[in-house]
């Protein structure tokens, strides 16, 4: 790529050619701010924060979509270009709700950064502001349109990334609003619950539904034995809360700060993730010998889950029956431990936290019940679990480091990786391998899965068998595999599906970064690594050699894929029809 | 929404042979959603006005979400998620008629009505729009009512206008 | 399919049918009844006419006589028109009941029905078309066949030279050629901003792209202007003909016509006009046995003014909402999907054949140094001669206004004349001998816009204008920058404020801020130019918003929150002509003795004020 030289506030600079004038400012240490900008997904100029003055240009240049050229001259920071920044943002103010205090972004909002870095001290212009209701009416995600700027981020995640298209711009002017077809609950559209939106939020306009007060209520109820389960995605990332750096892994100091807060137990979901592959393992070689709905794809992430609910009813047969890792574990710990540990399974009060919001509502699902019973009661995101610590005054930067609790705490290399793309795969294939060649695998890092690409695909040797496996991360990338399989073009035996891009790591409940971080810093990669990291130094690594999953299978459930098992570990489901008359 | 008062009672069960229209319309654009202005104008032309059932249709055949299509229909005035009275009343906001008197126009039609713009009477027999120019700058200030044209008015006038539809 | 020599025979042969539009000394014994079928007669019901016309002359077996629904004549404020030709007699304001009359009288027995003829603005009757004070300072290149042929007929249009520019173009003239040609003509773009055509011409051409497109905006947003639309009416060949020019100059092979639906005749005659070219070849694969391929598909657009803007137009073509892209990319690299676009409006476009066949010389003699040609205008408003005027660039706002206009009814004063649209100004009488051309209307604050032009009497309160243009741009913002979804109502909120008696010290300033900021930080072309009727307003009228601010009085008497309607009683003859007019009945008395306004009651329409006969009622 060629370079090109210009000149920003007087710097001279040589950046290359493909840069915008904003990357071009980033890049040598001049800060233009920026609202509705989200790079590759929302490059739409539509805030009007980022205008830059450019020699010769008629009016003010729009530096987030402008490109560098050579020999350009911009000025950031001119009078003109203050005053008409001011005069936007304030007017941006005057149709939000300000209720910074009780937000619950209030501190990590980028709207209220911005005020303070352009140091809005009045709002001169006044008026009228549309009040829309508040949608928290579904079990996963809140809607508060009044907090909302129309920065569209959301809206571009939703259908250009996510390709799920629940949500949109409607009506025009003065009068414009993020929301659904029929200004219906997002529960009641095709949203997949996936919560992208929330992560590419710059205000409190969309958040999750708390939980927070329901387990303080189950914490304070000296009748419930509460104890909480945490998947692998958490501990890559809880640390960023308490300003660690991004891809922290803070294991033992998120268990400290769980007990602490008073849960009787803490285990850890990569345990429950270890049935899964178990589970899933068997179901995809006995799918692949009977050659039967192929390719079997994974059904570890309820935003895909529903996303296929929603759009390809007819594939469903496709999805493996294996419950989430967190279901099935609620599950074993409210029948194999409570029979163990003596205790009423109906006083048992599972908490699951979790890196996503969609885990909210598959928790509420029918099908996630035994013997009457939610396999789980309440799930916390990783930012409510923080949010939890803090209002108990935990600082995770200050605790001790502190293990899971036994029976169950111990888990594979195999469950820690289920939080990135490919993670699940990975962990299949170290089982699924041994288990089908009886042979002892020479390297178990299965390199070809890992990465950020959108589809990626193998073939895997199984002695003298060839499997074919794809892993797609983002829902617009399982559309595109859906798609194949419906036109009858897909020979994958083995497809992993997670909802998110990257993956758990990067989950709708996970902590929120801002634009320009998530421009320059790749958080979902450094996560990520953090989760392998782990893998790599645990004694075990393959779910099928955990001895912990040994024994209950022993003890309680027979052979993975046995009538126990389907009782307590598999679901199914039901398409979804919306819209009704 | 009163969607299914909108069915046909004609005992053809339940069947609504102005999806079949608005199918053919698709089919015709060749299942080209940069169409979909084209499609929502006649599928407004069908029902006079675009029901949630047709934009269910739009959306799984166009494979366009029913936000996106939402979106688009409450971008642009003409398009209309309700059905509009028996006779549609426009007056005309254009500046031509306005400097000649038009809001004055409007006011009157409005108390007469009691309704609002955008709104229909509850017998369903008027409703009522502000318009921008209709073209008809000679004649201002001006009002249509469907297809007719009535020019050179005065609120004065209204009421008769008006009684000519009871 | 037909090839340059049928086209020419079709041309002879057809010209000698309708020479006689044209030939004043023509000496035959055929008559032509043309009847101005324009959306403005339409509504007037010029229909009925002609159906009447084609009766009668069925049922009085007369021959040689053709009644002819053509495109709009201009006079809208006489309409219904009918012109007979050759001898040109103009009738005005005719109804199905004086169809009899004409045919009986004119057609069989050569008698003009007197009573029907045009009556100038200075009281005399005129004969003919070209008599009328309205048609003298006029130039007709753009409408030039509006009014002459019959749109839905591509024979006619070929008659009078249809279809010989495209000829020309392609057995005659490279793309550079082309180009060349309508950079030295000077002609900029008509849609507002001025833009040189050629130049936008030549940047599309150099564009890389394996597709390119061109594209025509007729989705005129201006609320008073119509001159797009009658082009379309009047003369859809002469815009498929220049599109298909523009295509082969570009390089492009299929176009696209965006048509607000809300004009059903034009987007009709202009689909006529498309299938008989298809029909005739002239649109479709190798046009004129040539290696040029170019078809044209309309586009309709469902109401929103923002539609107008180029991108946003494109956004709207796809089939999405109008909400406007950044520039650049500007539409000449990546416009209708994501290709190189060539965008113009219809009446640049309409300009281009007579550019082609007259000369870059010819055309570029007209006008003033930096805007060529003529510009056509809708005029409305408190003028005499509401209707279409195309005259050169140069022209007066005085001589528009006065001459061709015919001045200010019912005895009032010129106040103002609004050009631009909800982007543009209002001009007030000082500048009224400022020559038209994009650069002077823009020095005194206005712009040349598309073409529409609301001339204002004394009666009119210019803070209310303001608030009322402003009432558009709100409704009309898409909403996707804050400055002007946020701004522009901030704006009205204030001037609702000051028109409701409720202003407050330091508003005119708080407008003016806003104002600056919003044309500065807008995101497109709506939003920079939303604030101009508001500064133009303050800029020549200041002294009336201090009067709503600070005394709390409209001085024009129009802002009802400030005013009362009251009764002289000096003056009253307790005629009850007001009573009867009030549509509140407000308005009680006896027979005899001075009536009086139940103020509760009245809503100050204003009816009894143009009612009384003795001028005794006015707002204080």
């Amino acid at each position: 790529m060629e370079n090109v030289n210009l000149t920003i506030d007087g710097v001279k600079m040589s950046v290359p050619s493909s840069y915008t004038i904003l990357e071009a400012a980033r890049a040598n240490g001049i800060e233009i701010p920026t609202l509705c900008h989200l790079k590759d997904i929302n490059e739409i100029g539509a805030c009007r924060m980022c205008i830059v003055e450019v020699e010769g240009a008629r009016g003010f240049v729009t530096s987030c979509v402008g490109k560098v050229s050579e020999g350009m001259v911009v000025r950031t920071n001119t009078k003109a270009i203050r005053e008409a920044r001011k005069t936007t943002l304030e007017l941006l103010l005057s149709a939000h709700d300000k209720k910074c205090l009780t937000c619950v972004r209030n501190k990590k909002c980028e709207l209220q950064t911005l005020s303070e870095k352009l140091h809005i001290d009045g709002i001169e212009f006044e008026g009228e502001m549309e009040r829309h209701p508040i949608d928290n009416l579904c079990p996963s995600i809140v809607r508060d349109p009044n907090k909302c700027i129309l920065c569209k981020r959301c809206v571009s995640m939703c259908k250009k990334v996510q390709e799920v298209g629940a949500i949109d711009t409607m009506n025009r002017g003065f009068k414009s609003v993020v929301g659904t077809a029929f200004n219906k609950s997002l529960g009641d559209v095709p949203c997949s619950l996936c919560g992208q939106c929330i992560n590419v939020c710059p205000t409190g306009a969309l958040s999750e539904k708390d939980a927070t007060k329901d387990v303080w209520k189950a914490l304070e109820d000296p009748e419930k034995y509460v104890v909480v389960q945490t998947a692998p995605a958490v501990r890559a990332a809880i640390g960023e809360e308490f300003g660690m750096p991004i891809g922290t892994l803070a294991t033992g100091k998120m268990v400290a700060g769980l007990k602490r807060l008073g849960f009787d137990k803490v285990f850890d979901t990569n345990t429950g993730a270890d049935f899964t592959i178990m589970e899933e393992g068997t179901e995809v070689i006995e799918r692949i010998k009977e050659n039967k709905d192929l390719p079997i794809i994974t059904s570890c992430s309820p935003g895909w889950v529903r996303f296929a609910e929603s759009n390809y009813p007819d594939l469903l047969p496709h999805l493996s029956s294996c419950k989430s890792p967190h279901q099935m574990f609620g599950a074993i710990i409210k029948s194999y431990y409570a029979e163990k540990e003596e205790i009423d399974p109906a006083k048992i009060f599972v908490v699951s936290v979790m890196p996503c919001v969609a885990k909210k509502a598959e928790s509420e699902r029918e099908e996630m019940k035994v013997n009457g019973l939610r396999d789980v009661d309440a799930v916390l995101t990783t930012r409510e679990a923080a949010r939890m610590m803090k209002q108990a005054g935990i600082d995770l930067s200050n605790v001790e480091d502190e293990t899971f609790d036994n029976p169950m705490g111990e888990a594979s290399g195999a469950g820690a990786i289920f939080g990135t793309t490919g993670g699940v795969m990975e962990a299949a294939l170290r089982t699924v391998s041994e288990v089908v060649t009886g042979k002892e695998l020479e390297k178990i890092d299965f390199e070809e899965v890992r990465g950020e690409k959108g589809i990626k695909e193998a073939t895997i040797k199984l002695g003298d068998q060839d499997l074919k496996i794809a892993v797609a991360h983002g829902l617009g990338n399982a559309r595109k595999i859906m798609d194949s399989i419906r036109e009858g073009k897909c020979d994958y035996q083995f497809v992993e599906v997670m909802a998110c891009p990257g993956g758990c790591v990067n989950g709708g409940g996970q902590p929120i970064h801002d634009a320009k971080t998530r421009a320059t810093v790749d958080v979902r990669a450094l996560r990520a690594k953090a989760l392998y990291d782990a893998d790599k130094s645990l004694p075990v690594r393959k779910s099928h050699e955990n001895p912990v999953i040994k024994e209950i299978y022993k003890e309680y459930l027979g052979k993975p894929g046995s009538e126990k098992a389907h009782e307590l570990l598999h679901t199914h489901y039901h398409a979804r029809e919306y819209f009704a008359e | 929404m009163s969607e299914n008062n909108e069915k046909c009672a004609c005992g053809c069960n339940g069947h609504d042979e102005r999806e079949d229209k608005v199918l053919e319309v698709i089919k015709e654009c060749k299942y080209d959603k940069s169409q979909l202005m084209h499609i929502l104008n006649e599928t407004q032309n069908i029902y006079g006005y675009i029901p949630m059932s047709a934009q269910k249709i739009i959306s799984k055949e166009l494979g366009i979400s029913m936000a996106e299509i939402y979106g688009v229909i409450t971008f642009y005035s003409r398009f209309s998620l309700e059905p509009k009275g028996k006779y549609n009343i426009a007056v005309c906001l254009g500046t031509a008629c306005y400097v000649k008197g038009s809001q004055s126009v409007l006011d009157k039609v409005k108390e007469i009505l009691g309704i609002d713009v955008g709104q229909v009477t509850e017998d369903g027999k008027f409703s009522l729009e502000a318009t921008r120019c209709i073209g008809a700058c000679g004649l201002a200030p001006v009002m249509t009512i469907n297809e007719e044209v009535y020019g050179k008015l005065d609120p004065s006038m209204v009421k008769d206008i008006l009684a000519k539809y009871e | 399919m037909k090839t340059i020599e049928e086209l020419n025979e079709i041309r002879e042969n057809t010209l000698k049918e309708i020479s006689l539009r044209k030939d004043i000394n023509y000496k035959g014994n055929e008559k032509h009844i043309l009847v101005c079928g324009g959306t403005g007669c339409t509504s007037s019901h010029s229909a009925k006419i002609i159906e009447k016309l084609n009766a009668h002359i069925k049922e009085k077996q007369i021959e040689n006589v053709r009644v002819i629904r053509t495109g709009c004549f201009g006079l809208c404020a006489k309409g219904p028109i009918i012109i007979v030709r050759p001898e040109d007699t103009f009738y005005a304001m005719a109804t199905e009941d004086d169809v009899e009359e004409i045919i009986e009288k004119h057609i069989l027995n050569g008698e003009i029905v007197e009573r029907l003829l045009c009556k100038d603005v200075d009281g005399g009757t005129v004969k003919r078309l070209d008599e009328l004070n309205f048609y003298k300072k006029q130039k007709r290149i753009v409408l030039k066949n509006c009014g002459m042929i019959d749109p839905e007929n591509i024979d006619e249009y070929i008659a009078f030279d249809g279809y010989k520019a495209l000829e020309k173009v392609l057995t005659s003239m490279t793309p550079e050629q082309v180009i060349e040609e309508v950079k030295a003509s000077g002609l900029r773009g008509r849609g507002g901003a001025g833009f040189p055509t050629g130049k936008k011409w030549e940047f599309t051409k150099m564009a890389v792209g394996d597709q390119k497109y061109v594209a025509c905006n007729a989705d005129e947003g201006d609320p008073g202007a119509f001159m797009d639309r009658s082009v379309l009416e009047g003369d859809p060949h002469t815009v498929v003909e220049a599109m298909a020019i523009a295509a082969y100059a570009i390089g492009a092979n299929k176009g696209y016509v965006y048509v607000r639906a809300e004009y059903p005749i034009a987007v009709h005659r202009l689909q006529i006009a498309i299938d008989q070219a298809r029909e005739y070849g002239i649109l479709g694969k190798n046009i004129f046995g040539t290696d040029f391929s170019f078809d044209l598909e309309i586009r309709l657009g469902a109401g929103a003014f923002v539609c107008g803007e180029e991108t946003a137009l494109m956004e709207s073509v796809e089939g999405h909402r109008g909400e406007p892209r950044t520039r650049p990319p500007f539409p000449a690299n990546k416009g209708l999907f994501g290709k190189p676009t060539l965008l113009n409006n219809v009446e640049t476009y309409a300009n281009i054949t007579q550019i082609i066949l007259n000369g870059a010389e010819w055309f570029s003699s007209i006008g003033t140094e930096t805007s060529k040609g003529t510009k056509v205008f809708a005029v409305g408003g408190n003028i005499n001669n509401v209707g279409l005027v195309e005259v050169p660039m140069g022209t007066t706002l005085r001589e528009i206004i006065f001459d061709i206009g015919g001045g200010i009814p019912n005895g009032r004063k010129f106040k103002a004349a609004q050009t631009g649209g909800p982007s543009g100004g209002c001009i007030p009488a000082e500048h009224l001998d400022t020559p038209i051309d994009y650069e002077s209307l823009a020095v005194i604050g206005s712009m040349m816009g598309s073409g529409g032009l609301i001339v204002m009497d004394d009666s009119k309160c210019m803070v209310g204008i303001a608030k009322f243009f402003l009432d558009f741009t709100v409704d009309e913002s898409c909403g996707k920058c804050p400055p002007c979804r946020i701004g522009t109502k901030r704006m009205y909120e204030i001037l609702e404020r000051i028109t409701s008696g409720k202003g407050e010290e330091g508003d005119v300033e708080k407008l003016e801020k806003l104002a600056k900021n919003i044309k500065a930080s807008s995101l497109c072309g709506l939003g920079q130019s939303a604030p101009n009727p508001v500064l133009s307003t303050i800029r020549y009228f200041r002294d009336e918003y201090e009067a709503h601010i600070k005394e709390k009085k409209c001085p024009a008497g129009e802002c009802k929150a400030m005013t009362k309607v009251m009764i002289d009683k000096e003056k009253c003859r307790g005629c009850s002509i007001c009573s009867k007019n009030c549509p509140v009945n407000a308005i009680s008395g006896e027979l005899k003795s001075p009536f009086e306004i139940d103020q509760n009651k009245c809503i100050k329409c204003g009816v009894c004020i143009a009612k009384c006969p003795f001028k005794a009622i006015s707002r204080v």
